[in-house]
C-alpha cells in the first residue's frame, strides 16, 4: 500500500512516457504495424459508388456495363467480316489504300472505345464527414435535425457571367454541386460536366472522356460509312460482269451481312455525330440541351449558355483541346491510416460501409456538438 | 541580432511539423469554391472568421490567391494547351499513357507550394493546409490545432 502511495507519482511518470500518441490514435484492437503486416488498402477498395475497378485500380467501369460487350462485338465481327471478304477483292480491282483506311479507322475507333468506357468520366469524390458537417452547420434548417424525411431540396444561387445559376444540394455525396455536375444514379456518382450515361460505351460521359466519345463517334460514322460504300462496291463490282446481284451476293455473303449492320447503324450514328457537334460548337451538354436550361423554354427570355465562349473554334477547341483535368477519385492512392491527425468525436478515416444513414446521422450528432 | 533571434526561432518552427501531428485538432475550416467565373477551379478570398484571432488577413489572402493563379495557369487555354490536344487526338490519345499533362505538372507545383506554405507560415500558427486536391478540388481544408502543444516542449 505504501508502494501504492507512492506509486502513483512514479506510476504517473511511467505512464506519462509509456503513452505513445501514435497508439493513442489507433484503435486498440488492432495490433502495431511491425507485429502484423496489414495490406494498407488502396482507395478504389473503398469506394462508395457503384463502379467496378480492374488491374488493382487502373480501370474503372460503371457497374452494369450495359452493352459494351456488344458493341465491341459487333465492331469487331462487321470489321472483321470486311477485312477477310472485302479487302482482298478490292485491294485486286481497285486499290491497296482500302485496308490501310479501313485500319486506321478501326484502331481509332476501338482506342477511342476503350479509352471511353476505362477512363474516370470526372467522378466527384464525396464530401468528408468534416465537410458535410460544415456545409449543414451553413444550411438554415429551421425544422430541426430530424433525420426521420428529407429536408426540402437545398439550392444555392451564385450569378456565372451575368446569369443566375442554381447550384443543387446532393444528398447522397453530401456536396453543392458544382455547376454542370449531375448525379448519374447507375454509378451512384456526382460527375462533372455530366453529359449522359451511355449504355452502348457502359460508362457515364463526362469532362474528363467527352473527347474520348466525340472522337469514338466520329470516327464510328466514318468507319460505318467506308464499310458500307466498300461492301456497296465490292458487290457492284462483282455484279458487274454479267453475273447479277444474286450471284454476287452468293459468292459474297459476308457483304451482305456488313450492308445491313451499316446500313441501320450508320443513320443513328451519325445522327449522333452531327447533334453532340453542334453541342461542342454550342459548349452545351446532353443533359442541358435536354432540360432546356439555357434556351428559354421556361419563359425566361434573357436565359443564354454563361460557359459558352460565343465563338465556335473557342468552344471546340475549348471541350476537345483543352487541358485534360486530373482523375479527382485517385483510386490507386492508399486509405490513410489512423495515425494521422483526426478530430477526436469523428474519425476521418473513409469508413469502407456504404451505410449512409449512419454517415450522415453522424454528421448530424456532430453539426449539433458544434452548435452547441 | 535580428537574424541571429530569427535563426534560433525559425530552427524552433522547422520541428513544427512534426509537432503539430501529436497535437490536438481544435476544428477545421472550408474554403469553398468560387464558381462566380465559371467551372475553372477557383476558391474564395473571403476570410474565415474562425482564423481572425490565429493569423493575418492580408496573408491567408495571398494564399489564396497564389492558388488560383496557379489553378488558372493548369487550365488554361492557350497555344500549349492546344498543341497538346491536337497531338493527343492525332495519336489517338494514348499519349496520355506516357506524357504527364501540363495540368498534372502544375499540380506538382501546388503540391509543392503547400507544402512551403505550411512550413513557413501556417504550421508555426498551429494551422495546417490540405492539398484541395486531396479533396477532389471541392474545399481547401485548414486544420486548426490547439495552441498550447505548439513550442511548449
Amino acid at each position: 500500500m505504501l508502494d501504492g502511495r507512492r506509486a502513483p507519482r512514479r506510476m504517473k511518470n511511467r505512464e506519462y512516457q509509456q503513452i505513445d500518441p501514435q497508439a493513442l490514435a489507433t484503435p486498440p484492437p488492432r495490433p502495431p504495424p511491425e507485429h502484423m503486416p496489414k495490406r494498407a488498402r488502396r482507395k478504389w477498395e473503398v469506394f462508395p459508388g457503384k463502379n467496378r475497378f480492374c488491374c488493382d485500380g487502373r480501370i474503372i467501369v460503371a457497374r452494369q456495363s450495359g452493352v459494351l460487350p456488344l458493341t465491341l462485338a459487333l465492331i469487331v465481327l462487321t470489321s472483321g467480316l470486311f477485312f477477310i471478304f472485302d479487302c482482298p477483292f478490292l485491294v485486286e480491282h481497285l486499290t491497296g489504300c482500302i485496308p490501310a483506311i479501313g485500319g486506321v479507322l478501326f484502331v481509332f475507333v476501338i482506342i477511342s472505345l476503350l479509352q471511353t468506357s476505362f477512363t474516370d468520366p470526372g467522378i466527384l469524390p464525396r464530401a468528408t464527414p468534416e465537410e458535410a458537417a460544415d456545409i449543414e452547420k451553413q444550411i438554415d434548417n429551421p425544422t430541426g435535425l430530424s433525420s426521420s424525411y428529407r429536408p426540402p431540396p437545398r439550392t444555392k444561387e451564385v450569378v456565372i457571367n451575368q446569369q443566375v445559376v442554381k447550384l443543387k444540394y446532393c444528398f447522397t455525396c453530401k456536396i453543392f454541386r458544382p455547376p454542370r455536375t449531375s448525379h448519374c444514379s447507375l454509378c451512384d456518382n456526382c460527375v462533372e460536366r455530366f453529359d449522359h450515361h451511355c449504355p452502348w460505351v457502359g460508362n457515364c460521359v463526362g469532362k474528363r472522356n467527352y473527347r474520348f466519345f466525340y472522337t469514338f463517334i466520329v470516327s464510328l460514322s466514318f468507319l460505318t460509312a467506308f464499310i458500307f460504300g466498300c461492301a456497296t462496291t465490292h458487290l457492284a463490282l462483282r455484279s458487274q460482269g454479267g453475273n447479277g446481284l444474286v450471284v454476287a451476293l452468293q459468292a459474297s455473303p459476308a457483304s451482305a451481312l456488313e450492308l445491313v449492320v451499316c446500313f441501320f447503324s450508320v443513320w443513328s450514328i451519325v445522327g449522333l455525330s452531327g447533334f453532340h457537334t453542334y453541342l461542342v460548337a454550342a459548349n452545351l451538354t446532353t443533359n442541358e440541351d435536354i432540360k432546356g436550361s439555357w434556351s428559354g423554354k421556361s419563359g425566361n427570355e434573357d436565359v443564354g449558355n454563361p460557359y459558352s465562349y460565343n465563338s465556335i473554334i473557342k468552344n471546340c477547341c475549348s471541350v476537345l483541346c483543352g487541358p485534360m483535368p486530373p482523375s479527382l477519385i485517385d483510386r490507386r492512392g492508399f486509405v490513410p491510416s489512423d495515425d494521422s491527425v483526426q478530430t477526436r468525436p469523428v474519425e476521418i478515416e473513409l469508413p469502407a460501409a456504404k451505410n449512409d444513414i449512419n454517415m450522415e446521422k453522424d454528421c448530424l450528432d456532430f453539426a449539433l456538438s458544434c452548435a452547441g | 541580432m535580428e537574424d541571429v533571434l530569427f535563426n534560433l526561432w525559425f530552427s524552433r518552427q522547422t520541428h513544427s511539423l512534426q509537432d503539430l501531428r501529436q497535437a490536438a485538432v481544435t476544428s477545421k475550416v472550408f474554403v469553398q469554391r468560387d464558381y462566380t467565373s465559371g467551372t475553372i477551379c477557383k476558391f474564395q478570398t473571403k476570410f474565415p472568421a474562425e482564423l481572425e484571432s490565429r493569423m493575418d488577413k492580408q496573408q491567408f489572402e495571398e494564399t489564396i490567391q497564389t492558388l488560383n493563379n496557379l489553378y488558372a495557369e493548369a487550365e488554361k487555354l492557350g497555344g500549349r494547351s492546344y498543341l497538346e490536344g491536337c497531338l493527343a487526338c492525332l495519336t489517338a490519345y494514348t499519349i496520355f499513357l506516357c506524357m504527364e499533362t501540363h495540368y498534372e505538372k502544375v499540380l506538382k507545383k501546388i503540391a509543392k507550394y503547400i507544402q512551403e506554405q505550411n512550413e513557413k507560415i501556417y504550421a508555426p500558427l498551429g494551422l495546417l493546409l490540405t492539398d484541395p486536391i486531396e479533396r477532389g478540388l471541392r474545399v481547401v481544408e485548414i486544420t486548426i490545432f490547439e495552441d498550447r502543444s505548439i513550442g511548449s516542449r
